[in-house]
């Protein structure tokens, strides 16, 4: 069997119109970043998908742990008075 | 088929000598792009990694856009009821006028790629003056093409480079690409009665113009491959102009016209 | 999105805790996403069933690239291409969204080309004349759509993402498949028959698309708990008869199946008996293309090894250029 050498994987982020953020699209191989441009285009792109494409090599990114979940998005359940709905307003005072 | 344009045009068939050689002009951008097309569908499936089959299908497709495109014009000016598909499946391989280059089997993908970076390289300068045609039909075609043809140029010159500048394997095989394509150039900038005629009236430009920045841009990509020129000297003429082509062209028609040919006239 | 950590030492207690936990989150509708927990043996399951889809996605280009250069007008070569393409962008999200879960998409692949992993048996079937072509659009795709809308909702995330996305794409080859086929259907005689011969050749083929009868399936218990599967195979084969008898009908061909007959009580078609020992034997390598379809992805995997490695090769150049400067 011989050695595997694999192009490395993309991670692939699509701005579907201008006005919009970049969202994940998925992702791909490539073996630098003007082919990832270019293999993006063509693959998340085919029915005007899209407008600005980014791509980031996949071992670039550092993600949360799903471990730390608890730890670190509970926490914001309990911080009501974020939220503007915890404070009472008269009824008839309005545009507030 | 149209027999060539006639020499002693007089001013009562000056407009239709006008608009044969117009057909003829349409037939050679129309048959080019659809050959070219051809090969690359035959890699459909069967590409180097899967991001590179989709790649070249999106170039194939941009191509039997343009095609259709001017076959429906070349009928259209033609005015004998003849639909593209008539165009594009009846015609014998004598009537066809694509260039020599493109009817080139695809061999590896090193030769794929030469042959599409040297195509895509020049078929950018043509359309760039296309868009400025008299004709306001080809003008439109064009500036649609040229951004697709922009695109295609920057893959096929990416993977020169790749190829030029990669392996030693990569290497070889695609200084051998360039050796076996570059004769079939000469076309690219070769001017016959008809490429005059359209040059006059400003429908297509002067091909002898384009050879400069031609030969500036492969250069330069060449350079960026550490790739010299090409060796080899040869060089043919024959496919745009005369459809006189390679043995190649021939097996491809009888492929692609088989169901045109095997059922005439039924609608599919 | 890839990264998939090594999972530490947990002791079998701790294991069966988090197993208890994964199952809650299934049967509650959560998503199971690549960095979560969960049990080994649903990753294996998820990468053989995602890989099985890819493959089957990747193979299935051929058949229908065998038409292309032959496609007999300029339309329907358009079409044709931009169908076969998005079947090779399909494959892509597909090993995409097994690449989340930590298989490399080169190790896939080896295990296709070494006969390991399988994709879809109708696939093994040629394409015999252009009445194949959309044939396969309209009963192959056909049955795919609905076995793929049902995996839209399936537990794995990426899984069910792409499947969204393809879905929406495939509506397009269904129907290119139903227009070449009415065409041919409403044609002359000879493309009448072309296309009655068509269907029947590949309509028990697409039958069998939808797997053994579930009492024959030995996985379907285990997706039905994960919720990777939510309809029998027999369901949605089922459905799928229904669907495409009328539009037989419609198209004035005779579906080749004597046994077929509608059933006012169920609000069904009745359907003949499949021949699953057929469908074996071209599982296991005895149909048509089973060799060419694997000659094929194999050559095409090493023929265009010294080009992928090129291009490697070129990019470790420039990133040296780059940090020498």
């Amino acid at each position: 069997m011989t050695t595997r050498k694999e192009w490395p994987l993309w991670e692939v982020f699509i701005r579907s119109r201008d006005g919009l953020h970049h969202k994940h699209a998925g992702s791909l191989h490539a073996p630098d970043a003007e082919l990832a441009i270019q293999n993006a285009r063509d693959l998340y792109t085919r029915r005007s998908e899209g407008v600005s494409i980014w791509v980031v090599p996949s071992a670039q990114i550092t993600a949360s742990e799903p471990a730390d979940k608890d730890s670190l998005f509970d926490p914001a359940a309990s911080k009501v008075y974020r939220h503007p709905t915890f404070y009472t307003i008269p009824e008839e005072v309005t545009n507030i | 088929m149209e027999q060539a344009a006639s020499n002693k045009a007089t001013p009562m068939n000056a407009s239709a000598d006008h608009n044969d050689a117009l057909f003829r002009y349409l037939l050679r951008l129309g048959d080019t792009s659809h050959i070219l097309c051809h090969r690359l569908g035959e890699w459909c499936g069967h590409g180097p990694i899967m991001e590179e089959d989709i790649a070249l299908t999106n170039v194939a497709l941009d191509l039997i856009g343009q095609a259709r495109l001017f076959y429906q014009y070349a009928a259209e000016v033609e005015g004998k009821g003849r639909t593209e598909d008539d165009l594009a499946f009846l015609r014998p391989e004598r009537d066809f006028n694509n260039l020599l280059l493109v009817e080139q089997p695809n061999g590896d993908y090193a030769k794929t790629m030469a042959r599409q970076f040297l195509f895509d390289a020049w078929n950018l300068l043509l359309f760039r003056a296309l868009e400025q045609s008299t004709d306001a039909r080809i003008a439109e075609i064009a500036a649609k093409a040229v951004k697709e043809i922009t695109y295609h140029r920057r893959h096929s010159s990416g993977w020169v480079i790749r190829m030029g500048d990669g392996t030693e394997e990569s290497r070889t095989r695609i200084v051998a690409a360039f050796e076996q394509l570059m004769g079939f150039t000469a076309e690219f900038f070769h001017m016959d009665d008809v490429d005059r005629q359209m040059a006059e009236a400003g429908i297509g430009p002067d091909l002898e113009t384009l050879r400069a920045p031609w030969m500036a841009d492969v250069e330069a990509v060449l350079a960026e491959a550490t790739l010299d020129w090409p060796s080899a000297t040869w060089s043919v003429l024959g496919g745009r102009h005369e459809g006189r082509h390679t043995e190649h062209l021939g097996y491809l028609l009888a492929e692609m016209q088989s169901m045109q040919r095997q059922y005439p006239g039924l609608n599919w | 999105m890839a990264g998939v950590e090594k999972p530490e030492l947990v002791t079998a207690a701790d294991e069966a805790a988090l197993e208890v936990a994964f199952q809650a989150r299934v049967d509650a509708e959560t998503r199971i996403e690549p960095r979560d927990w969960m049990p080994e043996k649903y990753r294996k399951f998820m990468v053989r069933q995602i890989s099985q889809h890819a493959h089957s996605e990747y193979v299935g280009m051929l058949p229908e690239g065998n038409w292309i250069t032959r496609a007999p007008t300029l339309r329907r070569k358009a079409a044709l291409l931009a169908k076969i393409q998005d079947e090779a962008g399909h494959a892509a999200y597909l090993y995409s969204a097994a690449e989340t879960l930590g298989t490399s998409r080169d190790q896939m692949l080896e295990d296709l080309h070494s006969g390991k992993a399988k994709y879809s048996s109708i696939f093994n079937y040629p394409t015999l004349t252009w009445a194949d072509i959309g044939t396969i659009g309209w009963l192959v795709d056909g049955a795919a759509i609905v076995n793929q809308v049902a995996l839209c909702r399936t537990s794995y995330g990426p899984y069910a993402r792409a499947m969204v996305r393809i879905c929406k794409e495939e509506s397009f080859h269904q129907r290119q498949g139903f227009e070449i086929i009415t065409t041919l259907a409403h044609g002359a005689p000879e493309q009448k028959a072309m296309a009655q011969d068509a269907l029947n050749r590949w309509w028990w083929p697409a039958l069998m698309m939808f797997g053994p009868h579930d009492a024959d399936s030995p996985n379907s218990e285990i997706a039905f708990k994960w919720k990777v599967k939510r309809q029998s195979n027999d369901d949605l084969r089922q459905r799928f008869v229904d669907m495409t008898v009328p539009q037989a009908d419609y198209l004035g061909l005779t579906v080749p199946d004597p046994d077929l007959k509608w059933n006012g009580e169920t609000g069904q078609y009745d359907f003949g008996a499949i021949d699953w020992e057929e469908f074996w034997r071209v599982v296991k390598g005895d149909g048509l293309c089973n060799r060419d379809r694997l000659d094929a992805r194999r050559s095409a995997h090493e023929d265009g090894a010294w080009v992928r490695e090129a291009a490697l090769a070129h990019a470790a150049k420039k990133r040296a250029t780059k940090s020498a400067a």
